[in-house]
């Protein structure tokens, strides 16, 4: 069993110009593919970075809301209604929304504000500097440290801006858990402090953030909530209606979508057309394989091998150099998204699995089919 | 009186179908002993290769039987069969097919290889083989290096170094100059021939006919005369 190995891995690997083209079309359409899901991935984590980054269990919103940033206010009976559900340990109102600020420098850049509810501070973040009590102080903000807090000209403790003829101070830096899609920068301060300082419409609350008292609860709570018209989504839930917008009601997710399924459909071709030629030529010997006395399962086992190894190979070829690639991209643009998961890893893998299977199955087919007598014939 | 190798009983073998289903092998029968080099000479479509193909496993009769040795081949399985050859035949084909991809050692290794031998061991045997056609020193080269006649080795070295007891030869010369080709019969005949060996070439090349034993005659699918050679 082995030394047939060894003779399929030689006669492919020997066959120089063709093993390089067979690798480089599954390389490059590996590379393709992960590079294709992984900013997919990425911008699908950056979009739902607030619903990470807060992490509150169950999210109350109106019904029309499609991403976490398009936020729909609610009047503020809903706040008080939801507390009242059997099963809701509590309910705070979380404020999301963009303001212009006016930097020491006299500079203007916008900002995502999140006001967090003034008696618990749900959803607060990790704090890298400063003390979450100092969120209370006069005019207390506090910057999150993520890709964009450049734009806010180095801030630190004690940084002073404009907000809406308000003054703002930075009394905390605080960590993030994943990078927003939008590239603003993100403060932190009170529920109150927000509404007071960004003028809105009649309603405040952009969601209410609910704490279930046990997992059971969940579902009578989103019964609940949707008595009174409003929608109730798990944390889960929510990232996943977000990703749902991204993928299908914008061009986005369809457009990643065509383009990784070209690159698999070229990757295909390439590799299926050139391992085809390659059994093609090879055929006359592997007739005089057989004639000699070769099984059948011997040869398929051998094809099998070829095309298994090298799709595995230019899986890693390909898997390697998206890793590069992103690496080196992450390096000099901060906003960079891409993120490469297991899910993007195993999407490739299959769609390698595939190329593999294809290509053997049409050289098999052709091996099988050689009578050794037409060999000897010539 | 030498063991019958091959004995071939009214072998047939049809090809095509409605006008134009030929007769290729009609009933052909002939007995080769051990130790014997026998010719299959006619002109070209007159069934040699069909006929050398039935004799070797490859390809089924319509009826009749073939024996190699006493066993009647054609009741064996596929596995069964492709064993067969792997152990007790060695093929000459017509234009070699030697892989180019794989050195003239790995080349001639193939048999054994497929007889699961372990790498080096092949190698090693292989070699031996290799020298025994002279051609030790090319063992690391591609064979398309290599000259007709010295392919004509190689592909011969492949086919006795799993020792089998029948060689099968289409056409061993036709691609050869005259001196070439006499030199493989002659190197055949001398270090490849002997008593446990019998020894089938198909040709149509005159020029070698005095290093046959016996010449079986082929015409339009049917056995024309069979003659000792040794004796004319
Ligand atoms: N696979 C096949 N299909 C149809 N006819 C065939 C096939 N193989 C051989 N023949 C016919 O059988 C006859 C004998 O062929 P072959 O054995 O190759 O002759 P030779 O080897 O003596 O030149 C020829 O007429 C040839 O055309
Ligand atoms: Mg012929």
């Amino acid at each position: 069993m082995k030394g047939i190995l060894i003779i399929a891995f030689k006669l492919l690997v020997n066959d120089k110009g063709k093993f390089a083209a067979l690798l480089m079309g599954i390389t490059f359409a590996v590379f393709l593919m992960v590079m294709m899901t992984s900013i997919f991935s990425g911008v699908l984590r950056s979009a739902s970075s607030v619903v990470i980054n807060i992490g509150a269990k169950i999210w109350v919103m109106d019904p029309a809301v499609t991403t976490v940033a398009n936020s729909i206010p609610m009047p503020d009976f809903v706040q008080d209604a939801v507390r009242s559900i059997d099963g809701v340990k509590y309910a705070v109102p979380l404020y999301s929304g963009a303001a212009t600020l006016r930097l020491s420098n006299g500079a203007y850049q916008s900002a995502t504000i999140l006001g967090l509810d003034d008696t618990s501070l749900l959803g607060r973040p990790q704090l890298l500097e400063g003390k979450i009590e100092d969120i209370f102080a006069e005019n207390g903000f506090l910057v999150v440290k993520d890709s964009e807090i450049n734009k806010l000209n180095d801030p630190h403790i004690g940084t002073t801006f404009e907000l809406n003829e308000h003054r703002g101070v930075i009394v905390g830096i605080a960590k993030v858990a994943a990078n927003g899609l939008f590239g603003m920068p993100t403060l932190y301060t009170t529920y109150n402090r927000a509404i007071q300082y960004i003028p809105t419409a009649r309603f405040t609350t952009s969601y209410v953030l609910v704490e279930p008292k046990s997992p059971e609860a969940v579902q009578h709570i989103k019964d609940e909530v949707k008595k009174m018209g409003f929608l109730a989504v798990t944390k889960e839930e929510f990232r996943e209606k977000i990703s749902t917008y991204y993928k299908f009601k914008t061009g986005f997710g369809t457009n990643i979508l065509i383009m990784t399924m070209i690159s698999f459909i070229v990757g295909l071709s390439i590799s299926g057309q050139t391992f085809y030629t390659f059994i093609l030529e090879n055929l006359d010997k592997f007739g005089a394989l057989k004639a000699i006395g070769a099984k059948s399962h011997e040869l398929i086992i051998m094809i099998v091998f070829q095309a298994g190894f090298t799709a595995l190979t230019g899986y890693g070829l390909g898997v390697g150099l998206c890793t590069i690639m992103i690496g080196l991209a992450k390096m000099r643009l901060p906003n960079y998204a891409s993120v490469v998961t297991f899910g993007n890893l195993g999407i490739a893998f299959i769609m390698v699995l595939i190329i593999a299977i294809f290509s053997s199955l049409i050289g098999v087919r052709k091996v099988l089919k050689i009578e050794p007598f037409d060999v000897f014939r010539g | 009186m030498a063991k019958t190798a091959i004995s071939a009983q009214q072998v047939v073998k049809w090809f095509g179908v409605g006008d134009a289903r030929t007769n290729a092998v009609k009933a052909a029968s002939f007995e080769a002993s051990f130790g014997e080099i026998f010719y299959l000479v006619g002109p070209s479509g007159s069934g040699k290769t069909t006929l050398l193909s039935m004799l070797s496993g490859i390809l089924k009769p319509d009826s009749g039987s073939v024996y190699i040795d006493n066993a009647d081949i054609w009741t064996l399985s596929t596995d069964e069969l492709a064993d067969f050859r792997l152990n007790r035949i060695g093929f000459v084909f017509q234009d070699y097919h030697l892989f180019p991809r794989l050195t003239t050692l790995e080349n001639v290794a193939i048999p054994l290889i497929l007889k699961k031998y372990d790498w080096d061991k092949a190698m090693q045997e292989a070699l031996k083989y290799l020298d025994i056609v002279g051609l030790k020193n090319r063992a690391q080269l591609p064979p398309y290096k290599l000259s007709g006649g010295e392919q004509q080795r190689v592909a011969i070295a492949r086919a006795i170094v799993s020792q089998p007891d029948i060689l099968i030869f289409d056409e061993p010369t036709a691609s050869l100059d005259g001196d070439t080709g006499k030199k493989i019969m002659s190197f055949i005949k001398d270090d490849i021939l002997n008593e446990q060996r019998c020894v089938l070439v198909v040709t149509h090349d005159s020029r070698i006919f005095e290093y046959a034993d016996k010449i079986m005659k082929m015409e339009d699918g049917v056995v024309t005369a069979i003659e000792n050679h040794s004796e004319m």
